[in-house]
């Protein structure tokens, strides 16, 4: 991969940096109040949509004919706790990308607003804050798929690359892959631990002991909340309370799953070695981002919904840039890429989707990198499929 | 199992916080009203009050968890500019006894004061603002004292405004001397009420001195100087003195009172001006670790991680190219200069800094 590295001469990188630096600082010049109206808002309009979610689960029990009310109507029983999960489900989701991914990453620290600060926000799922910021912010955003230290590339159970090493066992990923996909929060909440170094004996278990006290105190309040009291509240109603809770969660699992794996997985994304980084300039820093990271188009609600990771290129170039200003900033960005012939990795859900999942099956098996010229960015077009 | 009352409302609580965790009952409560918000106080602006042409007086609501002011006590309020949060502090200008629920600020548009501007202009009933505790010294001795000597100017004059309402509203004024500066006579703060109070109490003695008034006989002097207290109150070094004002007074009655040997007598109450502007320049300072207590001389070239590890420290760092948020530490006093814009930036105390990609400008205090 050091061939697309080095397909800028210096003068050439160096102003390239110069031209992404001069849109952040112009973006982060601007910040204010619109941007404070938007994440207030969102927070408000996520957190109604939990309550909301949580009462019409509760309100559908008293059309179930056992209930004491006198009104049975199952389609008024399914309606209710289809809309409530639904609901529910769409809250954790823009809690755990919109919100917690964007608010721990300081993109609202501007605001000095002590309830939306990086430094304090807890998110509604298993991972304790403090190991998501040090895993995420910290080592994946340094390291940005480079092979080796970036935890997420493959998340230490998967082979994505062909550049990783094959080993037999990656045989099993398709299997590994579904399970990431059901239970993503909790892959999420583990993810610290580097239990594959565990396992291959370059950690040892007893200094993994903290973190892993400290994951279980986020677990047990998140567990007995969705799993033990808002289902034992229901008494002998539980059934329903229990099921949809878990499928809420569910649905959150499957939806990150889905979004953060077309980030740096799709075909077209590029990885580096530790010898491609040393010594890595910003502007060396915004192209390794720049390449090894990949967009997904769509309307406006999936990119909320998405948390705007649909814009994974700007997220990474500026990973503290208040998330609602990524969109105005993609096209710009866009046209760097044009101008200074490099690649734009942009495609459908279907697409971006799609070619992760062919990549998880296809390194499961023996394969050797390809030495891929991505080509001239056409202008209006990304690295799509067809090219 | 011995089971109290409190350790069941304990365990209670904990099962019944865990239906909203990681938040707290709070988080959506507040979704109905703000004022229901347990974790952080906030006040409703309930109504405003032009007092001069640039000083008006808020009163405000206060939400749950209020606790009742002592009269001359002081809050944080905190007010969005342009999306950030400003907080300033002001003395509560109403007296405890008001039983009504609300308090009163009266703020001033200071000159070049962004927060002051507007809070003065843009804050409009119903808007609501996040507010801290009443705190402060600057009060009366529970036992009211027989004598007391009050030396304000300008907006000085409401923190004692609190202490003059609730001996009012108490029965009599005691034995009090008020000296009060103010431009002139036109827009002196509170000035009918004021005037009131000296017909109604007349064991309140006042002198309202008009600083900017050309030559207006009841204008002797125009500045503070001890003779002028001398010459007011016989007996001013038998009382104790509260003085609440702009630097310069607070400065000269300070001077004054020691020369006296009076020190002891004196209470202030002071709030910082605003920062002064912001420049450009690479300036040094001197940088206060305070946890470790160690001092060092920085250039203002190098930016705070690098200087804390010079000093022997060791904080916690990520990227080091300002992207994880990983150094993040508080700054609890100074300005800094952010190394890739070159801005510079005050800091309100407890600011969280990126200590990597920021140059101290000028002395500054971290709390590593």
């Amino acid at each position: 991969m050091s061939a697309l590295k080095d397909r800028l001469t210096p003068d050439t990188l160096a102003s390239f940096g110069r031209e992404i630096d001069a849109i952040r600082d112009e973006v982060m010049a601007s910040r204010g109040s619109s941007d404070a109206r938007y994440i207030k808002n969102l927070i408000r309009t996520q957190r109604i949509l939990a309550v909301a979610g949580r009462a019409a689960i509760f309100t559908c029990l008293i059309f179930l004919p056992d209930a004491y009310v006198g009104i049975p109507s199952w389609p008024a029983f399914w309606v209710l706790i289809a809309c409530g999960t639904a609901s529910l489900g769409i809250a954790k989701i823009l809690e755990n990308m919109e919100l917690g991914h964007n608010i721990m990453h300081g993109q609202w620290d501007w605001m000095r607003d002590p309830d939306i600060q990086s430094s304090t926000w807890e998110w509604d799922n298993v991972c304790p804050a403090e190991q998501w910021k040090h895993s995420h912010n910290i080592v994946h955003h340094t390291w940005t798929n480079v092979i080796g230290k970036d935890n997420d590339i493959g998340y230490g159970v998967m082979r994505v690359f062909a550049e990783q090493k094959w080993h037999p066992y990656f045989l099993t990923q398709p299997l590994s892959n579904l399970m990431i996909a059901l239970f993503f929060e909790w892959g999420v909440a583990v993810h610290d631990l580097e239990v594959y170094k565990i396992l291959l004996g370059k950690k040892s278990l007893r200094e993994t002991m903290p973190l892993a006290r400290q994951i279980l105190r986020k677990v047990l309040p998140q567990v007995s909340k969705d799993y033990l009291v808002y289902p034992l509240l229901a008494g002998p109603f539980f059934m329903p309370v229990l099921a949809a809770n878990i499928i809420a969660n569910l649905i959150r699992n499957l939806w990150t799953y889905m979004i953060i794996f077309c980030g740096h997985f799709p075909a077209g994304s590029n990885v580096f070695t530790a010898a491609d980084v040393q010594g890595e300039t910003r502007a060396q820093w915004y192209l390794r981002q720049l390449l090894g990271s990949c967009n997904i188009r769509g309307g406006k609600l999936f990119h909320i919904l998405s948390g705007n990771l649909s814009y994974q290129i700007e997220h990474h170039l500026f990973p503290d840039m208040p998330s609602n200003r990524y969109q105005e900033v993609s096209p710009r960005v866009r046209a760097v890429a044009a101008r200074y012939g490099l690649p734009y990795n942009s495609g459908s859900l279907i697409r971006q989707f799609g070619t992760t999942q062919l990549r998880i099956l296809r390194q499961s098996w023996p394969s050797k990198p390809v030495n891929e010229d991505p080509g001239t960015t056409k202008p209006n077009h990304g690295l799509d499929a067809a090219s | 199992m011995k089971l109290s009352i409190s350790s069941a409302a304990q365990v209670a609580e904990e099962w019944f916080n865990l239906l909203f965790t990681p938040l707290k009952a709070s988080h959506y409560l507040e979704l109905v009203n703000p004022l229901w918000n347990y974790r952080q106080l906030q006040a409703r602006v309930e109504s405003v009050w032009d007092e001069t042409p640039d000083c008006r007086t808020m009163t405000l609501r206060p939400g749950k968890g209020w606790r009742r002011h002592r009269a001359g006590q002081h809050i944080r309020v905190g007010v969005e500019i342009a999306g950030m949060r400003h907080t300033r502090t002001y003395s509560i200008s109403s007296p405890p006894e008001r039983n009504d629920g609300c308090i009163t600020i009266t703020v001033k548009a200071t000159p070049g004061g962004r927060v002051s501007h507007h809070l003065v202009r843009n804050v409009t009933p119903g808007s609501y603002l996040p507010i801290g505790l009443p705190q402060g010294d600057f009060v009366m001795p529970e036992a009211v004292p027989a004598r007391a000597l009050y030396i304000t100017a300008g907006s000085g004059i409401t923190p004692i405004m609190s202490m003059l309402r609730s001996m009012s509203a108490n029965g009599a004024l005691p034995d009090v001397y008020h000296m009060h500066f103010s431009p002139h006579a036109f827009n002196v703060i509170y000035g009918r009420e004021l005037r009131q109070l000296a017909t109604d109490h007349p064991r309140y003695k006042q002198k309202l001195i008009f600083t900017q008034a050309g030559d207006s006989s009841a204008a002797i002097v125009n500045h503070f100087t001890p003779a002028m207290t001398a010459e007011f109150c016989a007996d001013w070094r038998d009382r104790d003195v509260w003085v609440c004002g702009p630097q310069a007074l607070v400065d000269a009655v300070t001077v004054a009172w020691n020369e006296a040997g009076l020190a002891s007598h004196i209470h202030v109450e002071q709030f910082h001006a605003a920062l002064v502007a912001a420049n450009t320049d690479v300036k040094g300072g001197r940088i206060r670790f305070k946890q470790s207590g160690r001092e060092v001389e920085a250039t203002g070239q190098t930016d705070l991680l690098r200087v804390a590890e010079d000093a022997g420290l060791n904080p916690a760092h990520g990227c080091r190219m300002g992207i994880c948020h990983g150094c993040n530490a508080k700054v609890l006093s100074g300005q800094v200069r952010d190394v890739r814009t070159g801005k510079v930036t005050d800091c309100e105390s407890g600011e969280l800094v990126q200590i990597c990609v920021f140059a101290p400008s000028g002395d500054v205090e971290i709390d590593l």
